[in-house]
C-alpha cells in the first residue's frame, strides 16, 4: 500500500505531529485532484503567450526596424514619422498592463466579440507586448556596427536589402535575447489578465487560490509559471550562444 | 580614372560649421595607386567617401571610369557602386556570415547565382591566400586575415577601382607590410586602380606611385611622388624624410631624386676645396627608386660652386639656413 510517494511522506509527517512536512505532504496528495485545472490552465496560458508572441514579432519587429531607419543617420531619416512612432510606443510603454487591459476592453469585444476568456486576453496582451518589444528590437539594431550597413552601401546595396541581410542578421542574437524577455513578460501579462477573466494560470489562482483560499492551487501555479519561464529562458539562452559569432 | 572636380562639402554641427572640402581636385591615372595622407580631420575620409558618393560633395563633380557619379542616383548609383571596391579600416565584415559568406556578399547583392558564387568567391580566397578559412567566421580570424577577407570582398564584383579607408591603420607592422604587399600585386596583376587614404606616412613610402598632402580640406600639394621629392620645398620630401633641426649658416639640405653611382660628395671636396660635414638624413625606397636627403655643412671660398656642381648632376639643393 505504500506505492505512491506522497504516502511515504504523509507517514513521516503524521509520525511528528502537525508541520511543515504535513503540509507539503497534504500538497503533494491533492496534486493529482489539481492536475485536470492545472493542465487546463497551463494551456490557455501557453496559448494566449504564444499567439501574443505571434503578434508582438508581427508588429513589434517592424516598428522597431522604423524606430531605427528613421532616426538621424538611419536609412531612411524621417524625424517627424520617428517622433510620432516614439510617442505612441511610449504611451504603449507607459500605461501599467492591468490598466492599458481595461483601456482595451471595447477594442478587445470589437475584434473577438467578447472580453472574456484567453483568446480574448491576447488582444491586451499583444498591445501590451509590441510596444515593449519593439524598443528591444530597436536597441540590438543599434548595436549593429555602422562601418558594416556603410560598407553595404559602398557595394551597392538596396536599403531593403541592408535591413534584410545585414541588420537583421548582425542583431540576431539580441532579437533573440529581446523575444525571450518579451515571452517572460508576457507569461507575467498573462497571469494579470486572468483577474479580469482572461483564463489561464493566472486566472486559476486568483479564483481558486484568493478568492476560495486554496492554497495548494496557488503553490501549484507558481510552480507551473517558474518552470514555463525557466524553460523559455534557457531555450532563449541557448538559441542565443548557438548563434553568437562575435 | 578618377576625376574629382572643386568638391566642396560643408558639415553642419548644433552651433558651428565645419569645412571637410575646400575646393579639392583629385586626378587619379589608370592603374596607379594614389595616396592621400594627413591628419585625421584634414577632409581625406570625407574626400574618399566622396568618390563613391557615400558623401555627396556639396558642390562638385566625380568622374569614375568616364561616368559621372555625381549626375547619379538610385539604382544607376548603387550599379555604378559595384564598379569601386572598398576596404575598410575597421574590416566591416559581417560577423554572422562566413569568410565566404561575407565575400560573395556583394556578389549575392548583385543578383549572382549559386553556383557561380562559389566559383568566383573560391577564386578570391585563394588570391589573397585565405584559400582554407572559406568557413571560419571573421571573430576567428586575426587582424591581417580580416583584412584580406576586406579585400577579397572588394575585388569580388571586379571592380576597376579600389578605394582603400586607411586599410593598414589597425593592423601591426608586419601585416601592414603584408596587406601593402598584397595591394601593390594585385595592382599589377588586375590592374586595379587604387585611392587610399592614410595618416602613415609609411604606406605613402611604400607602395604610393603618387600622393597628396591634406589639411584643413584642401590639398597642399599632390602629384607623383618622385617629382613631388624634387620639387624645392616639398612637403612630401620633409615629411618622408625628417631632418634634425638644421639651423646653421652653412647648412643645405641636399635630396637625390634617384640613386647616384658617383661619389659627389668626395668629388665635391677634392675638385672645390670644400669641408663637407654630414649632420643627419637617410636613403629609401620609395616608388619603386632609392630616394636620399642629407642635411650636409658645406664650407669653404668656393661653397657656391661646390653647390651648383651638385645641382648640375641632378641632386636638388636647399639651403637650410634662411
Amino acid at each position: 500500500m505504500i506505492a505512491n510517494p506522497a504516502d511515504v511522506l504523509l507517514l513521516a509527517a503524521s509520525a511528528e505531529a502537525a508541520g511543515p512536512w504535513e503540509a507539503v505532504a497534504a500538497f503533494v496528495r491533492d496534486w493529482p485532484n489539481m492536475w485536470p485545472s492545472l493542465w487546463l490552465a497551463t494551456q490557455d496560458t501557453v496559448y494566449m503567450v504564444l499567439w501574443a508572441t505571434v503578434f508582438s514579432v508581427l508588429v513589434g519587429l517592424p516598428l522597431g526596424v522604423l524606430l531605427i531607419t528613421t532616426d538621424r543617420g538611419g536609412l531612411t531619416p524621417a524625424p517627424a514619422v520617428r517622433a510620432v512612432l516614439s510617442a505612441v510606443v511610449n504611451i504603449g510603454r507607459s500605461l501599467p498592463f492591468i490598466v492599458l487591459m481595461v483601456a482595451v476592453l471595447s477594442l478587445t469585444r470589437f475584434l473577438v466579440g467578447t472580453t472574456l476568456g484567453p483568446t480574448a486576453a491576447i488582444v491586451p496582451l499583444s498591445i501590451g507586448a509590441i510596444p515593449f518589444f519593439a524598443r528591444l528590437v530597436e536597441t540590438s539594431l543599434r548595436e549593429v556596427d555602422r562601418g558594416v550597413v556603410e560598407a553595404a552601401h559602398a557595394m551597392g546595396t538596396r536599403r531593403i536589402t541592408i535591413v534584410g541581410k545585414v541588420m537583421l542578421p548582425e542583431a540576431l542574437p539580441g532579437l533573440i535575447a529581446g523575444l525571450v524577455m518579451t515571452v517572460v513578460a508576457l507569461i507575467s501579462y498573462s497571469a494579470m489578465a486572468g483577474a479580469i477573466g482572461g483564463g489561464g494560470l493566472g486566472d486559476l489562482a486568483i479564483r481558486e487560490g484568493y478568492q476560495r483560499f486554496n492554497d495548494h492551487y496557488l503553490w501549484a501555479t507558481v510552480i507551473l509559471l517558474i518552470v514555463i519561464v525557466q524553460a523559455a529562458q534557457s531555450l532563449g539562452d541557448l538559441l542565443v550562444r548557438r548563434l553568437t559569432r562575435r | 580614372m578618377i576625376d574629382a572636380v572643386g568638391l566642396h562639402k560643408v558639415y553642419r554641427l548644433k552651433k558651428h560649421r565645419v569645412t571637410a572640402l575646400n575646393g579639392v581636385d583629385l586626378h587619379v591615372e589608370s592603374g596607379e595607386i594614389f595616396g592621400v595622407v594627413g591628419q585625421s580631420g584634414a577632409g581625406k575620409s570625407t574626400l574618399l567617401r566622396s568618390v563613391n558618393l557615400l558623401e555627396r560633395p556639396d558642390a562638385g563633380t566625380v568622374t569614375v571610369g568616364g561616368e559621372e557619379l555625381t549626375s547619379l542616383s538610385g539604382a544607376r548609383l548603387r550599379t555604378a557602386r559595384r564598379g569601386i571596391g572598398m576596404v575598410h579600416q575597421h574590416f566591416a565584415l559581417l560577423s554572422s556570415r562566413t569568410v565566404a559568406g561575407n565575400v560573395g556578399f556583394p556578389l549575392e547583392v548583385a543578383g549572382v547565382g549559386r553556383a557561380e558564387r562559389r566559383t568566383r568567391v573560391g577564386e578570391l580566397l585563394e588570391l589573397v591566400g585565405l584559400g582554407d578559412k572559406a568557413r571560419a567566421y571573421p571573430s576567428q580570424l586575426s587582424g591581417g586575415q580580416k583584412q584580406r577577407v576586406g579585400i577579397a570582398r572588394a575585388l569580388a564584383s571586379r571592380p576597376r577601382v579600389l578605394l582603400s579607408d586607411e586599410a593598414t591603420s589597425a593592423l601591426d607592422p608586419a601585416t601592414t607590410e603584408s596587406i601593402l604587399g598584397l595591394l601593390r600585386s594585385l595592382r599589377d596583376e588586375l590592374g586595379l586602380t587604387i585611392l587610399l587614404i592614410t595618416h602613415e606616412m609609411d604606406v605613402i613610402k611604400k607602395i604610393c606611385d603618387s600622393a597628396a598632402i591634406m589639411e584643413d580640406g584642401e590639398f597642399r600639394e599632390a602629384g607623383r611622388v618622385l617629382d613631388l621629392i624634387g620639387t624645392p620645398g616639398s612637403l612630401l620630401a620633409r615629411s618622408l624624410f625628417p631632418l634634425p633641426d638644421l639651423a646653421g649658416p652653412d647648412t643645405v639640405v641636399v635630396t637625390y631624386p634617384r640613386s647616384f653611382d658617383e661619389p659627389l660628395m668626395s668629388e665635391l671636396t677634392r675638385r672645390f676645396d670644400v669641408d663637407v660635414n654630414i649632420l643627419g638624413g637617410g636613403v629609401e625606397r620609395v616608388a619603386g627608386q632609392s630616394v636620399g636627403r642629407l642635411g650636409v655643412d658645406v664650407r669653404g671660398a668656393r661653397r657656391a660652386e661646390a653647390l651648383t656642381y651638385l645641382s648640375e648632376h641632378g641632386l636638388l639643393v636647399e639651403e637650410a639656413g634662411k
